[in-house]
């Protein structure tokens, strides 16, 4: 049981992050590569990641402007969303990139421009979270080694 | 420096054209004590191999302002210690598919144990690649236990002549001149 308070808070978060499936099991995978020698790891990946996504989604969003719709640039654009998104576990924002594929695959236009607004709404309270919870990590981090347990 | 006489140390040459992908490749790799050299192309990788994309080998004689390294180097691939290539399937230009092809052509790099990443679960990509060379195929997202599976591949090719000091029974060293 976690002593520190922000710990505590720390590891609440993190557990609704998985609970309310924002997060899946690769997210673990990045922080069991985290350790004393690489200790901002995760966050490095993250930060790696929304600096990816802000150029996909420029990218989706100019390509979703011209008429009509390049359905294989679309769907390219999106396979590199979807690879990121596995590899950090952005559960949500992953099934939104899978289902826009489909959208492209069936020639839906208007399927692709719905659920990309959808992703970009699931991407945003995605990183809204993590960054929250980095935030939080980088507090309780020092707090730990100040406040040790009598 | 120590050198550890019981940790070969394997050098992996990792291929990919996506940021975040070779950033975890990277320290998933390096994480089981490969050293590690990541690219973002199939070309760049020819590159850093040395061979020219068209051709195998012996080109360099033909090329005098090829800027890769010189053709002893080139002979014995050993010195540039590349001891397996790892690269994803879907790359613009070049697939990893493409330089799987490429590697296997050259006389040079031919052996060298490449195993291919991909997103995409298709039993006939993975069976072709299988098929044309590779020693295994990752889906991705890749994790530990895909990395762990490198080792066998690596200790395959390793040449023999490892020195060890020889040991009594009791485990005193025998020098030469006693």
């Amino acid at each position: 049981m976690e002593r520190n308070p922000l710990r505590r808070q720390l590891q609440i978060m993190r557990k609704s992050l998985f609970d309310q499936g924002y997060l899946d099991e690769q997210f673990v995978q990045l922080e069991e590569l985290q350790d004393d020698s690489n200790p901002n790891f995760v966050e490095e990946v993250v930060t790696l990641y929304y600096r990816d996504s802000a150029r996909l989604i420029l990218n989706l969003e100019q390509a979703l402007e011209r008429k009509p719709y390049n359905f294989n640039k679309l769907d390219a654009y999106m396979h590199q969303f979807k690879g990121s998104s596995s590899s950090i576990g952005a559960k949500k924002v992953k099934a939104e990139s899978t289902l826009f594929r489909e959208y492209c695959k069936s020639g839906n236009g208007e399927g692709c421009m719905r659920c990309f607004q959808q992703l970009k709404k699931e991407y945003a309270t995605l990183r809204k979270k993590l960054e929250a919870y980095f935030q939080l990590a980088r507090q309780a981090g020092p707090m730990e080694t100040a406040c040790r347990p009598k | 420096m120590e050198m550890a006489v019981d940790k070969t140390q394997f050098h992996v040459l990792a291929v990919d054209d996506s940021l975040i992908d070779r950033k975890l490749i990277e320290r998933l790799l390096k994480t089981s004590s490969f050293q590690v050299t990541a690219v973002d192309s199939g070309i760049k990788a020819l590159e850093f191999l040395g061979l020219n994309d068209d051709d195998d080998d012996e080109d360099e004689q033909r090329d005098s302002n090829s800027e890769s390294i010189s053709s002893d180097e080139d002979q014995d691939h050993q010195d540039l210690g590349v001891n397996l290539i790892i690269t994803d399937y879907c790359m613009p230009g070049m697939t990893g598919y493409d330089l799987l092809k490429k590697i296997k052509k050259s006389s040079c790099f031919k052996d060298i144990p490449v195993v291919i990443m991909s997103s995409e679960n298709i039993p006939s990509r993975i069976n072709r690649c299988l098929e044309d060379g590779a020693e295994e195929f990752f889906l991705k997202p890749v994790r530990l236990s895909d990395v762990n599976k490198l080792r066998p591949h690596l200790m395959k090719g390793r040449s023999k002549d490892i020195d060890f000091p020889d040991r009594t029974r009791s485990g005193c060293l025998i020098s030469t001149g006693n």
